[in-house]
């Protein structure tokens, strides 16, 4: 993705970590240098429901406060979730990544569109694994990581060993670097 | 100038390394979203060793004021932080803290106000604190969140000024957006610029005692106030002078004003908070399609910087004020705009004045509709309106 600003939204239920996962993401590309900003919208925050968040990323200063309404890229971090919530208003050529089971041609059939490209990983099946608890917001992160390719591992890795503990971000780490190896893109 | 560090902060977190920077000697404050964050963030400090200060456990913002109000009034540097239903409860504290003369900083992470009940931001809290004789500052940034906190001390502090300064920033949209801030590698380095604050009055000694809230009768009271007056009106010479030896010493450039695009521009939109911010980009975007159109920034609302806004008022043909409050059956409903216009009247300037209310209990505003703004003000500008009768209310359903 060659682009001056990119403009990534977030998808998952409340207690999943995408707010988080915003975040660190806007983090490890201020530690590289770059401009970004991350930020969630809000609402009454309770586990369970569907929450968006927000991460720009730019060789430019932003000052835009505005809500992503045309995102280049949306991470789904919850398969459940309803295809026409996360894909409304995706870019022509944008990115769909999502966390899910299924093949990319049913996730196709799924959001009705063929102008996207799609990346795929069983995050969940990952988390499970490592962390032994669905957290899959770092998994989705090493994915993200993989198909925008413009931070540096090394700088998300020290982003999240700076939002958690040593023996939690030592397994998150782990989590974000086998989705980077196993996202699947079309 | 001192050894900087860029880190991703939220506005809230600014907020409390610049009370960190700054070396508070006491914090009191309530948690209340969106502000919790900063209580949360120094009393890490606290707990970790980085900050030496004591922390004032309180039950409500109305004792939390009251608690900073006496470590104030003793000599502490003191910060505490707010928002929405807090600022009204501490509503009466406010004119005591501004009229003991009391340099307090405090920062709001400004919020609807209830009912019905919204958590989501926008200016209605410190609009209703205009009259405190409160010097307040307006940011768009995490990084104008700190170092307006290092300047509010400065400035707060002045043997000329002694009044209170709240910095207030964007509740949720900056109080949990996180971007780039630079901040001190040392305190020295803020410590420098903003030396330990120096009491005029010692509260304990018996040879020379004073009375701290003392009755103001009849033939007194109206002097104190007077004072006030003066006070906040020194206060515009000690502002001028601080974000200058800010600029000089830290590269870091402010005003009581911040225009973009003016140049070529006859039409400028002014708002406030990271509402500019989004309006700067929507005038890039109108540039890239041939319509030049300015922006301005009102960061200091009181005390009200009249001469710096007509130097910018008198060559406009229109300025279209945003608004993210309401002032209830007002003669003009948007808050600053009613300010503008008794701006632009006092020169009798022939500058048209559109008032606009939006993002308010934070529906979204995008750049189309900032654009959409600028669109509708053409239009109403071509039949000859001057004036707005009554504030537009943006995108509301009626």
């Amino acid at each position: 993705m060659d682009l001056k600003r990119i403009e990534i939204r977030w998808h998952g239920r409340g207690g999943q970590g995408a707010v988080t996962a915003a975040m660190i993401l806007a983090e490890a590309a201020i530690y590289q240098g770059k401009y970004a900003q991350a930020f969630p919208e809000f609402g009454a925050e309770r586990r369970g429901a569907p929450v968006k968040a927000y991460t720009r990323i730019s060789d430019e200063p932003i000052y835009t406060r505005a809500p992503i309404i045309e995102p280049n890229a949306v991470v789904v971090l919850d398969p459940s979730l309803s295809p026409s919530l996360y894909v409304e208003g995706l870019k022509k050529d944008g990115l769909l990544i999502i966390n899910t089971k299924k093949s990319i041609a049913e996730i196709k059939k799924d959001v009705g569109r063929d102008d996207i490209k799609i990346a795929r990983v069983d995050a969940t099946k990952i988390a499970l694994e490592i962390l032994k608890a669905p957290f899959v917001n770092m998994a989705m992160l090493g994915a993200v990581a993989k198909v925008i390719p413009v931070i540096d591992v090394s700088y998300i890795e020290e982003a999240i060993k700076e939002n958690f503990r040593p023996k939690i971000a030592e397994a998150n780490i782990q989590a974000m670097r086998r989705a980077l190896n196993e996202v699947e893109i079309a | 100038m001192g050894e900087w560090v860029r880190i991703p902060l939220s506005s809230n977190y600014a907020a409390a390394y610049a009370a960190k920077d700054a070396d508070v000697d006491v914090v009191a404050a309530y948690p209340i979203t969106p502000q919790t964050t900063v209580v949360e963030k120094i009393a890490e400090f606290i707990a970790n060793g980085e900050l030496q200060a004591e922390m004032i456990h309180v039950e409500s913002e109305h004792s939390a004021l009251s608690a900073c109000i006496g470590a104030a009034s003793a000599g502490a540097r003191v910060f505490t932080a707010t928002s929405a239903q807090g600022l009204e409860l501490m509503h009466e504290l406010l004119y005591i803290a501004s009229g003991l003369r009391l340099p307090i900083v405090m920062s709001i992470a400004s919020r609807a106000l209830s009912a019905p009940i919204s958590i989501w931001g926008d200016y209605s809290d410190v609009m209703a604190t205009r009259d405190s004789s409160w010097i307040t500052i307006i940011a768009s940034s995490a990084q104008e969140v700190y170092d307006s906190i290092i300047q509010a001390y400065k400035v707060a502090e002045n043997p000329d000024v002694l009044l209170p300064v709240m910095v207030a920033y964007d509740g949720f949209l900056m109080s949990h957006t996180y971007e780039p801030v630079y901040v001190a590698k040392d305190r020295s380095t803020i410590l420098e610029f903003v030396p330990k604050r120096k009491p005029l009055w010692n509260i304990l000694d018996p040879d020379k005692p004073i009375t701290v809230g003392a009755v103001g009768n009849p033939d007194w009271y109206y002097e104190f106030k007077y004072q006030q007056v003066v006070a906040i009106e020194n206060s515009l010479n000690i502002l001028k002078q601080v974000f200058e030896e800010f600029g000089k010493r830290f590269e870091r450039n402010y005003s009581f004003i911040e225009t973009y695009n003016m140049d070529g521009s006859d039409i400028a939109i002014l708002t406030y908070g990271g509402l500019y911010g989004t309006v700067t980009e929507a005038v890039d975007i109108m540039k890239k399609r041939g319509l030049d159109v300015g922006a301005i920034k009102l960061r200091v609302f009181r005390p009200w910087p009249t001469e710096e806004l007509i130097r910018i008022l008198k060559n406009l043909k229109a300025v279209i004020v945003i608004d993210r409050a309401i002032s209830f059956g007002a003669a003009l409903e948007g808050p600053i705009a009613m300010e503008v216009l008794a701006t632009i009247s006092k020169k009798s300037l022939d500058t048209a004045l559109h008032s606009y209310i939006a993002s308010v209990g934070q529906r979204a505003v995008t750049e189309e509709d900032v654009m959409a703004m600028v669109e509708n003000s053409i239009d109403l500008l071509k039949k000859g309106v001057s004036l707005t009768e009554k504030s537009i209310y943006w995108g509301v359903r009626q």
